[in-house]
């Protein structure tokens, strides 16, 4: 098992490093660089002396003269060794002080979204396997479906369109208006809890459906196997039994679930953020990106990605407590 | 008497059972009527079943009466058991035999209400009456409720076939052996966990204490069975269902199992219902057999009867079609022609009318036929002993010598011109070959085939398996060579190595041509070894995956032709459909696909693509190992004469020691990727010169109740050691009876002569004097 | 000694009466199944789902909708009508008074004198005539063949419009544009499935062929992409598209990227198959007759994965939709005035647009309808992949 983890941080270091240099790569993909960009908005402001003097110091920070490995050398080892991230433009702020405010809203949801995803998917996922070609399990099946295919905007429109049509509200971002500046309180507290669980529902369907799916099809594989036979010609009672011998192998895929669902919700429903106006990192990079703030958006890619990767290692060694195959194989 | 062999283990469990009701017609194996016959060396005498006959007026632990168990399909329902009537007796057990499909398995998931759906008992009654209570009716409880499972386990213990698969895989034997005692007994779990080391004990499993906390993955087939069998042991059952529990083991695991059920069942005195398609195991452990074809009972009877004087056409059929270790002459077999229908085109009237050779049109296929009862327990339904005007067939007089070409059983053998004297023919030229052997065809030298394990980013490489190690052999023009021994032997592989579908990590491989040159298989590569594909061949083991499923038969049997542009267009076509109609196919299903044909039919095809191009040397992988007795033995017949009429050289690769005594001229036996022994058949079965071959003789089930083998004196394990870790000195000095504890572990013995142009790697081999299983009566 | 009851009568080539009773009871129905090719098998295990196959008719209809758009829809893509601003759909009557005449009722307007809003409602007085291959705005259908039938609209193509589904905030037909939308948003889902086939089976079969480091290698380029969040690698790839390509050179920058990323789902499953197809014993038969690599490769293994990679393809299409659909609707994809499905919910992201017009979400109904039909589809086909599973 030690010499499993082991194996495992070594291989995170070449695979961290690699998307350092692929979020390097994107950063330098827009048309001009970052100069001509920042000069370009410094004369807009009509600062043409400080401009100057600003330049230098950005030239002197990046690198920006200097070939383009001293540049991504510059540019990795401030991450790195101070933590610094670069600037946004945009914002005129360095991209720690914008990412401090806004990841640990994200974190809390992703976290919740996960919680969610478990709890509708655990149950209907052991009900419709149990029950194979009921109706329930094709009620299932179809609504499963139908959250694959229905794009997570799109519900968060209409979520937004019924409740401002028949309930008058908006839904929109965290906060109902007469708390947005209030200080922290047990209503305030209340009415987050009463918006919050829109993105987490939004978010959850893609995430339960893809789950349900792939646990039904697992557990009808498990509920095949010998062993589950063999468990009832022991006298097992059948529902206990499942639980405890073929529930637990389909399992599996849960696990999984977190290499995803953490890193995913930082960036890839932006747009679903933006519908929903939350304060989360998706509508900041969607905002860097269509503004080419390049270390702006470049951070939120490299945070996520390297998310991905903390995320598949905790499922792999969670699948490695859980499954004594994978632990002992090592 | 049954408890004094179990002191050493399971007072716990022998305490408080209620059922050794019937100990005193328990077995009895010590005081056997030995049969010595010939064998006076250690452990090798035969043993009766000893006359142990049931109290005739007492009611059976459990009677099944009229079981229907139907499985309603989209395509129509598949009536897998259709009216199966047997017994169980207390203390006694019951041998259920028959092909695959022919619904034995269902029943004995049946009794146990263990048949998932869409299968369903529809029909009959299952009687279990343990302790002379009053009997239930198992076909009517709720297969969910409380009722079926205080029977499960804790009345009624099962075994299945997979070993490995029936453990699952995420807890360790200790917490799923336990979980089966508490269900059943209310004790704690500590005294849970006592009761289980005793089991496993009990089982033959050693250092039980540190075994409990292993998961099943982490142990061997056989000592998971070992363990299964201890779980359907924890709350001393009365009955014992055994689902072919020994199929997918080696027959060394097996003999050593069988051996375990027999101690157990006298130690508890609980009766055992057996289910197998391997009349040897039945002759091994049946008291009672009952014969099954198509869903219903064909015959039954006690061992004696059905071995000796069998009444049913189809158990007569069967018992004719295996290959025996008797004799040492080679003849065909009398194989039943054509195969098992499904279940769902079951013919009307007697299920085996179709292949039956002594069908009465205008009865057989009208009426199922009712029971002819002989003696009291001895039964079977068939027209010829019910139907008046028929002719009763007489018992097979003497079963070994009427084999093959015998008159009465024409359809049995495909005819041949050379038919007639085949038999002694082909006992002419084994005498000729073994006496002055030709220039060989190949020869095999320091063939060595290695694996490495493990590897990989941050991966240790985790050692090197030799799969095949410094092998030589060689097969002379004409004769067929067997090569035996237990899976993971290295068998396989080297076949797959000369056939060059296996690159050999070093040695020659030196194949003489027709025109006497010698080349050496292993250096070439590219067009060079093309060339040679078409005169070395292979058939497969598996019907079904080496067949490509998106080709025609044509496409099939014609590629070897295509690719070594041998023959095309309607030159290939001629050739395809000769070749068909020489295995037995007709040329007609030439555009068919291979999904339309059954197992021995798809053999066939295998057969057809490997000859079609005129090979000299043949190689045989396991080709009948698929198949069921009645087809193996058509299999076996063709490939006889398919060798007498191309003059092929077979190298014949298989696990099974009774069809490779039946096949080959000279037989080499492997262990560990090393030949043991080679000697020609008939000597090394009469006599091996090394301890393993004698191992594995012994260990065979003969097909003959009167032939049993008594326990042997074994090596503690039945486990192959990790082949990447091998002992050190000889390879099986681990498993040794006769192993010294110098020389042996220390040593690697040569493989060297020991008379008789034989060659054996054991030290010992000429101090040894062993024991093989053919005889000269 | 006696007959068997075989009523085929035995063949002479007949071996031991093999398959002599098996023949005489197979009837027509075996025969065909016994001559039937791998691709008539997956056929009837794909008719066998019902389910499949009523959405694969659906797919294929949809398919067709994108290539006659022009033709169906009843007006042009770009054809608006300022005075018509968020008109609400029209129901479709066809009869009038008992007789068949199809039509749909004209609009009156109310307008807020504050906010110069125009509130629609629908007059039961005036109707508007439709008719079937009427004359209208010309095209040139499939690209080339100019013409100006459309299949439905208003008979008078200069009178009052017809807006079936309603009009968004330029008047424009909802419906028209959705139609439109079909041929972009479909293609981009096909052009980017068969350039991710192309990278996948390229590289897929490069790993499984070849094994060893070149295997390990690309597995390493494969696990590392996957490791890195799609969507905003998307975004952030298309971000770069200069703002001043034009529309086709940005429908191909979209499909191109999302194909970069797509591929390597369909390397996996073709190294996957490639893999277990390698093992199997036909293969190993295919060699030991003496096929060469290329045969062994084309005749032998390939035909075993096609459908496979074709079942994969199908489930392919409905992600690659719903990429652009996520892509355009928040800018970073195509742009109008290109009509996608995406590009036409971009007038959704207005809430309050919404809470006026909630017709202006049809295109999302568009979307679902294609995908689901597409998966369910996709999933019958992969179903009915292997008809040799038992």
């Amino acid at each position: 098992m030690l010499r499993y983890i082991g194996r495992r941080l070594l291989i995170l270091i070449p695979t961290l490093w690699a998307i350092s240099v692929v979020t390097f790569i994107i950063i330098q993909l827009p048309p001009g660089d970052y100069l001509t960009t920042v000069r370009a908005r410094l004369s807009a402001q009509g600062d043409g002396s400080l401009g100057a003097q600003e330049l230098a110091r950005l030239t002197e920070r990046y690198g920006l003269d200097e070939p383009v490995l001293v540049q991504y050398w510059k540019w990795f080892s401030n991450i790195i060794f101070h933590g610094d991230f670069g600037d946004s433009f945009d914002f005129g702020r360095p991209v720690s002080a914008l990412l401090a405010e806004r990841l640990p809203l994200t974190i809390t949801l992703s976290v919740l979204t996960l919680l969610f995803i478990w709890a509708v998917s655990f149950p209907i996922g052991v009900y419709s396997a149990m029950r194979q070609y009921s109706v329930g399990d094709y009620s299932f099946t179809f609504l499963g479906y139908l959250g694959l295919a229905v794009p997570n905007f799109l519900i968060a429109l209409v979520l937004m369109w019924i409740s401002l049509r028949y309930f008058g509200m908006s839904v929109g971002g965290l906060f109902s208006p007469e708390y947005r500046d209030a200080p922290w309180s047990l209503a305030k507290f209340g009415d987050m809890l009463a918006h919050l669980w829109i993105p987490v529902v939004i978010w959850g369907t893609a995430g339960t459906a893809a789950n349900i799916r792939v646990l039904r099809a697992n557990l009808l594989d498990e509920l095949r196997k010998p062993y589950v036979v063999a468990a009832r010609a022991r006298g097992m009672k059948k529902n206990w039994m499942t639980i405890k011998y073929p529930v637990r192998v389909a399992m599996n895929p849960f696990f999984s679930t977190i290499g995803w669902i953490l890193p995913g919700l930082i960036a890839a429903d932006a747009i679903t953020s933006q519908v929903l106006n939350l304060n989360t990192t998706g509508p900041l990079l969607l905002r860097s990106l269509l503004a080419q703030d390049m270390y702006l958006a470049g951070s939120i890619l490299l945070i996520s990605a390297v998310l991905v990767v903390i995320g598949t290692l905790i499922s792999d060694l969670a699948l490695a407590w859980l499954d004594p195959r994978v632990r002992l194989r090592y | 008497m049954d408890t004094d062999t179990g002191t050493t283990a399971g007072t716990d469990l022998s305490a408080g059972t209620t059922t050794a009701k019937d100990t005193g017609t328990a077995k009895d194996t010590g005081g056997g009527t030995t049969t010595g016959n010939g064998g006076t060396t250690t452990g090798t005498e035969r043993v009766r079943p000893s006359a142990r006959p049931h109290n005739q007026g007492e009611e059976p632990l459990l009677r099944i009466e009229g079981l229907h168990t139907h499985f309603s399909t989209p395509d129509g329902v598949v009536k897998s058991v259709d009216g199966v009537d047997l017994s169980v007796h207390a203390g006694r057990t019951l041998c259920v035999v028959g092909e695959s499909g022919c619904g034995k398995s269902v029943t004995a998931r049946s009794i146990l209400q263990l048949v998932d759906a869409p299968g369903r008992i529809v029909d009959g009654s299952i009687l279990w009456r343990p302790n002379g209570h009053d009997p239930i009716d198992l076909a009517a409880v709720d297969p969910d409720g409380e009722e079926i499972r205080r029977i499960r386990g804790g009345e009624i213990g099962m075994v299945f076939q997979e070993p490995m698969a029936s453990l699952s895989p995420m807890y360790t034997i200790g917490a799923q052996l336990s979980e089966a005692i508490r269900l059943h007994r209310g004790v704690s779990k500590e005294e849970a966990r006592e009761i289980g080391i005793d089991l496993l004990r009990r089982v033959g499993i050693p250092q039980p204490e540190n075994r409990l906390d292993v998961y099943p993955f982490q142990l061997s087939g056989g000592m998971c069975q070992r363990v299964m069998i201890a779980i359907a042991l924890s709350c001393n059952p009365a009955l014992l269902i055994a689902d072919e529990p020994t199929t997918a083991l080696d027959v060394t695991t097996q003999a050593r199992i069988l051996d375990l059920l027999k101690d157990l069942q006298q130690e508890t005195g609980m009766a055992m219902m057996f289910i197998t398609h391997d009349l040897g195991v039945v002759a091994e452990i049946a008291d009672e057999v009952t014969v099954m074809y198509l869903g219903r009972v064909a015959e039954h009877g006690s061992v004696e009867q059905i071995f000796t004087d069998p009444k049913h056409p189809y158990t007569q059929a069967l018992l004719r079609s295996i290959p025996t270790m008797r004799h040492g002459r080679r003849e065909p077999l009398a194989a039943i022609r054509g195969m098992v229908p499904h279940p769902q085109r079951r013919p009307a009237g007697c299920p085996f009318r179709t292949r039956c050779d002594h069908a009465m049109p205008g009865v057989c296929d009208v009426d199922a036929p009712p029971a002819s009862r002989f003696t009291a327990d001895h039964l079977t339904y068939c027209h010829l002993y019910s139907h008046p005007g028929a002719l009763p067939i007489s018992p097979v007089p003497d079963r070994v010598d009427t084999a093959g070409g015998e008159p009465a059983h024409p359809r049995a053998v495909v005819s041949t011109p050379t038919d007639a004297d085949a038999p002694t023919d082909a006992g002419a030229h084994t005498d000729a070959r073994a006496q002055a052997p030709a220039t060989p065809l190949l020869e095999v030298r320091n063939l060595t085939k290695h694996y490495t394990l493990g590897g990989g980013m941050f991966r240790r490489q985790k050692g090197v398996v030799r799969a095949v190690d410094d092998v030589d052999l060689t097969i002379h023009p004409g004769e067929t060579l067997g090569l035996v021994g237990e899976s993971g032997c290295g068998k396989t592989t080297l076949g797959r190595c000369i056939a060059r579908l296996l690159d050999a990590s070093s040695g020659e491989i030196r194949y003489r041509e027709a025109d006497g040159t010698q080349v050496d298989l292993a250096q070439l590569h590219g067009r060079a070894l093309q060339k040679y594909r078409s005169q070395v061949r292979v058939i497969f083991q598996d019907p079904f995956s080496s067949l490509n499923p998106r080709m025609t038969l044509e496409q099939i049997v014609g590629e070897p032709l295509r690719v070594n542009g041998l023959a095309s267009g309607s030159a290939l076509k001629d050739r395809v459909a000769r070749m068909l109609s020489r295995v037995g196919l007709r040329p007609e299903y030439m555009p068919r696909y291979p999904h339309a044909f059954s197992g021995g039919e798809r053999q066939r095809i295998n057969i057809a693509r490997a000859l079609i191009t005129e090979p000299r040397l043949v190689i045989a992988d396991e080709p009948v190992s698929a198949l069921d007795v009645s087809v193996r033995a058509q299999i076996l017949n063709l490939l006889t004469e398919l060798q007498e009429e191309f003059g092929l050289t077979y190298l014949f690769i298989s696990h099974d020691l009774s069809v490779v005594e039946h096949v080959s001229d000279r037989v080499t036996v492997m262990y560990l990727g090393k030949i043991a022994e080679q000697a020609n058949t008939a000597d090394l079965y009469r006599r091996p010169h090394h301890p393993y071959t004698e191992t594995l003789l012994h260990a065979v089930p003969l097909p003959d109740p009167n032939r049993r083998r008594t326990r042997q004196e074994r090596a503690t394990t039945d486990d192959l050691p990790d082949p990447a870790n091998p002992p050190s000195g000889c390879l099986f000095h681990t498993r040794c009876p006769h192993a010294s504890t110098q020389l042996c572990p220390t040593q690697v013995p040569e493989l060297r002569p020991t008379g008789d142009g034989r060659r054996a790697a054991c030290h010992y081999a000429d101090e040894l004097t062993l024991s093989g299983v053919a005889t000269d009566d | 000694m006696t007959q068997p009851f075989t009523t085929g009568g035995p063949s002479p080539l007949d071996g031991p009466g093999l398959a002599a009773d098996a023949e005489s009871a197979l009837d027509r129905d075996e025969q065909e199944l016994a001559l039937a090719s791998q691709w008539k098998l997956i056929w009837w295990g794909f008719k066998k789902h019902r389910l499949a196959f009523v959405c694969g008719i659906i797919t294929v209809l949809i398919y067709l909708v994108a290539v006659f758009a022009p033709f169906l829809a009843p007006y042009s893509s770009s054809a608006h009508n300022a005075d018509y601003t968020y008109a609400p759909p029209q129901g479709l009557n066809l009869f009038d008074d008992g007789s068949f005449s199809p039509h749909v009722n004209g609009y009156t307007y109310e307008q807020d004198p504050e906010t110069l809003a125009l509130t629609f409602t629908l007059d039961e007085e005036s109707t508007v005539p439709i008719g079937f291959f009427v004359k209208g705005e010309e095209y040139k259908l499939l690209g080339f063949i100019p013409w100006d039938r459309h299949l439905i609209g208003p008979k008078d193509y200069d009178g009052q419009p017809m807006y079936l589904l309603g009009a968004d905030s330029n008047g424009r037909d909802v419906l028209s544009r959705i139609i439109h939308g079909t041929t972009v948003s479909m293609s981009i889902g096909l052009v980017g499935v068969l350039l991710s086939l192309f990278l996948g089976v390229v590289l897929g079969g490069i790993s499984g062929y070849f094994g060893g480091k070149i295997d390990t290698a690309i597995q390493r380029l494969i696990e590392f992409i996957i490791a890195i969040p799609t969507i905003p690698l998307w975004m952030a790839l298309f971000a770069a598209v200069p703002d001043g390509w034009s529309q086709i050179q940005r429908y191909f920058a979209l499909t191109v990227v999302i194909s970069l990323v797509g591929w390597v789902g369909m390397a996996r499953e073709v190294r996957g198959k490639f893999y277990a197809v390698r093992s199997d014993d036909y293969v190993t038969a295919a060699i030991a007759d003496g096929a060469g690599q290329t045969r062994v490769m084309f005749r032998h293994m390939l035909p075993s994965f096609t459908s496979h990679i074709i079942a994969n393809l199908s489930l392919s299409i409905p992600t690659i939709i719903l990429a652009e659909t996520a892509l355009s609707f928040i800018g970073l994809g195509l742009q109008p005035p290109t009509v996608s499905w995406g590009v036409l919910l971009q007038e959704a992201q207005n809430i309050r647009a919404v809470s006026t017009a909630p017709w202006i979400l049809i295109p999302g109904i568009a979307v679902v309808i294609t995908v689901l039909a597409m998966n369910f589809f996709g999933d019958g086909l992969r179903d009915a992949a292997d008809p040799y599973k038992n």
